[in-house]
């Protein structure tokens, strides 16, 4: 089962090396990560997607308390999560497949953001799955270059 | 004050009580090594090898309940720690590391003997720092050392570029660690103390395993008051050997790979097992489905991460151990309905004593029983690794923490003996005995030298068959007695190497020559003494459970 597990952290330099550290010697499986500051710039969220039952998931998350350097950590049950990612697609095209690409893109509530002669550059921001949907499409186009930068989130509601 | 980086260090060490520092000057530490030739309070005992400074500042700390500090310079003394900070932070040791480290200025250029030595210690440290602007100095100190010795104690080190050494500082030492992040938890929950009380009540064979975090937490007294008050039978892992008496007939001595037969046997039949500070590894569990298979669990530790790790816990109770038993022993009681169970224990101690062949030569067993009485059982007993040491868990009889000093969780040949120097360095009028394998104590050989120049009376009871006796063994029964590169027959003479080294040596080949030899060795005060007992080459230690086996699923000749 996936989780998406939030971590606050000191913004110091090392720590992503330990918490990355932890998961790779613990033997977690990081699919996705996704760091940045918060509104305390003293502190860092780390947004991280990984794999595995409950036992796993609590043996993370203890794991994770451990190293000094972290102050919460949360697991964000999917139904109260507010999640997003971005993708930025190259996408081969020609005059011909051009329009069914604007399509595509308008429907998914992309944008276009550069054109060039035989490829178009897409940027989306979505859910994980709606994303999948439009590059699932946009894949018998040629997908020439593709970069997601990983899943971020928070709890739904005014606790934070 | 002003002081400069290297001043710095020594005031912060000694606002910590730290009087006794081990370690080995070199180039990126020298400012430290200046700042020391002056310093009078503090004293630096030199090694031979940055291994021997870490293993001796663990071996104090085990032995005194303090931070043990040991010292390096950059690259090559930083990596040499490296084994005695991951032995230490196996086994919950608090401990400071200092290194010395390349000008800030040419960090991450592979400057000469420049070493990452904060990412390669990431997963053996607790915690560590590097230091990067001298203001930080003091702070990272105080929070080193609230780190290594509060919670799960462990090593913290300290990365210390040479130019932070030499820069003035205003110094101020903070008069507490303020660390958002970190706030172990000592109190149990008392919802949980009283279940687990209620457990006991309810249970027919309860049984009590404890491990190294009684001692750490100096709990041995409460452990005991718990286990006689409800009457139950204690077994001990290999790091809480002393945490309860041997001679107390509640003891069943060690479970594991090397356990008693009667302690494997009620860890298999008991009802309700009673962890305290331990932590289910594998040397203990065997067959993790098949450990423990009818007993619910209780678990109590000061690290929540233990808890559920490798078994699941039916009550768990996060906390310190010695404030949880003190709870616990208030609201616990002993029952009638424990006593029909006491009996099989008994029984089974009967019916199944630890026991060995007398016949055929010196037996290490046998050694290992006169260090014992001759000791009166009231040495400090260190241990290198392989079957010395689990012999001398097995036939000494150790009745006090702190008492019995070895590698557990690493299983760290060379570890014994500059931990017996750190030992005897904290307790000088204890007779302290690194008992050893002729294998390990090649290992760190070299520390004869600081045994020697400070007058240590340390005793070494070399084991030796030879052989690197563990593997042999291991060869024997497991890998059908192809004994590949085990045979140690072309040891050197190692007596004459202690007398070499300027320390006392006794060959011992006959059984009569055995008592003297220790007692002579009793007798020397002022330098260490080796005493090489020549014994049986192909002895096994039993019983033993193949790893992968069931805890009753053990050979036992």
């Amino acid at each position: 089962m996936k989780h998406t597990i939030s971590v606050l952290v000191e913004n110091k330099p090392g720590v992503l090396a330990r918490v990355a550290g932890l998961f790779a010697r613990r033997g977690f499986n990081i699919e996705s990560l996704a760091v940045g500051t918060t509104e305390d710039e003293s502190v860092s969220r780390m947004t991280i997607v990984a794999s595995g039952d409950d036992s796993v998931l609590e043996q993370i998350t203890k794991q994770l308390y451990k190293l000094i350097d972290v102050i919460k950590v949360f697991d964000i049950p999917k139904d109260v999560a507010v999640e997003r990612e971005l993708v930025l697609l190259k996408v081969s095209c020609n005059e011909k497949t051009r329009p069914e690409i604007i399509e595509i893109v308008d429907i998914f509530r992309g944008r276009i953001v550069d054109v060039s002669e035989g490829a178009v550059t897409i940027e989306m921001t979505d859910e994980e799955s709606k994303i999948d949907g439009m590059q699932k499409l946009l894949k018998k186009f040629g997908i020439k270059e593709l970069v997601r930068t990983g899943k971020i989130a928070l709890q739904r509601g005014s606790n934070g | 004050m002003e002081l400069t980086g290297a001043q710095a260090i020594l005031e912060c060490l000694k606002k910590e009580g730290v009087h006794t520092i081990f370690g080995y000057p070199g180039g990126q530490i020298l400012p430290f090594y200046d700042a020391l030739y002056y310093e009078k309070d503090i004293k630096h005992i030199l090694v031979r090898h940055e291994q021997g400074a870490a293993h001796a500042a663990d071996g104090f700390a085990r032995a005194s309940g303090q931070v043990g500090v040991c010292v390096a310079t950059s690259g090559p003394g930083a990596t040499n720690l490296v084994t005695g900070i991951a032995n230490a932070y196996m086994d919950s040791i608090p401990m400071v590391a200092i290194t010395g480290q390349v000008g800030t200025a040419l960090l991450g250029r592979d400057s000469f003997q420049e070493a990452d030595i904060t990412g390669i210690t990431i997963p053996i440290t607790k915690h560590n720092y590097l230091i990067k602007e001298a203001k930080d100095l003091p702070r990272i100190f105080k929070e080193a050392f609230y780190i290594a010795r509060t919670g799960r104690p462990g090593p913290v080190l300290i990365d210390i570029p040479r130019d932070i050494q030499m820069a003035k500082i205003d110094f101020k030492y903070p008069e507490k660690a303020v660390i958002a992040s970190y706030k172990p938890k000592y109190e149990g929950h008392p919802k949980q103390i009283v279940a687990a009380a209620k457990a006991i009540a309810a249970s027919k064979r309860p049984l009590i395993y404890a491990g190294g975090g009684v001692i750490s937490s100096n709990a041995a007294k409460e452990l005991t008051e718990l286990a006689v008050k409800c009457e139950i039978a204690v077994t001990t892992t290999l790091m809480g050997r002393g945490a309860f008496p041997d001679t107390n007939e509640l003891s069943l001595g060690m479970l594991g790979m090397h356990g008693t037969v009667y302690a494997n046997y009620a860890v298999q039949e008991c009802d309700l097992l009673i962890a305290i500070g331990a932590r289910f590894d594998d040397r203990v569990t065997g067959h993790i489905a098949k450990f423990a298979p009818k007993a619910k669990h209780i678990h109590i530790d000061i690290d929540p991460a233990e808890i559920g790790k490798n078994v699941k816990i039916d009550i768990p109770i996060v906390g310190d151990i010695k404030t949880v038993l003190k709870e616990l022993v208030v609201k616990a009681e002993a029952h009638d309905a424990h006593a029909p169970w006491r009996e099989q224990i008994m029984e089974w101690k009967k019916k199944y004593p630890l026991s060995y062949k007398k016949n055929g030569g010196i037996k290490p067993e046998y050694v290992i029983e006169q260090i014992y009485e001759i000791t009166k059982g009231d040495a400090i007993i260190t241990t290198e690794v392989g079957q010395h040491q689990m012999w001398t868990s097995m036939y000494y009889k150790f009745t006090k923490p702190r008492t019995f000093i070895t590698s557990g969780g690493l299983g760290t040949m060379g570890y014994g003996f500059p931990a017996a120097i750190g030992a005897q360095i904290a307790c000088p009028d204890k007779v302290v005995f690194d008992i050893a394998g002729d294998g390990s104590i090649q290992m760190n050989i070299q520390e004869m030298t600081t045994a020697v120049n400070n007058k240590l009376p340390i005793k070494i009871a070399v084991i030796n068959n030879s052989y690197l006796g563990m593997v042999r063994q291991w060869q024997e029964l497991l890998y059908g007695k192809r004994y590949s590169q085990v045979d140690l027959e072309k040891n050197p003479d190692l007596v004459k190497i202690a007398e070499a080294y300027g320390a006392a040596g006794i060959r011992v080949t006959k059984l009569e020559e055995i008592r003297p030899a220790i007692e002579e060795s009793l007798k020397i005060k002022d330098r260490p003494t080796l005493i090489d007992f020549v014994v049986a080459r192909e002895e096994n230690v039993m019983p033993f459970v193949p790893p992968g086996q069931a805890l009753n699923e053990m050979l036992v000749d």
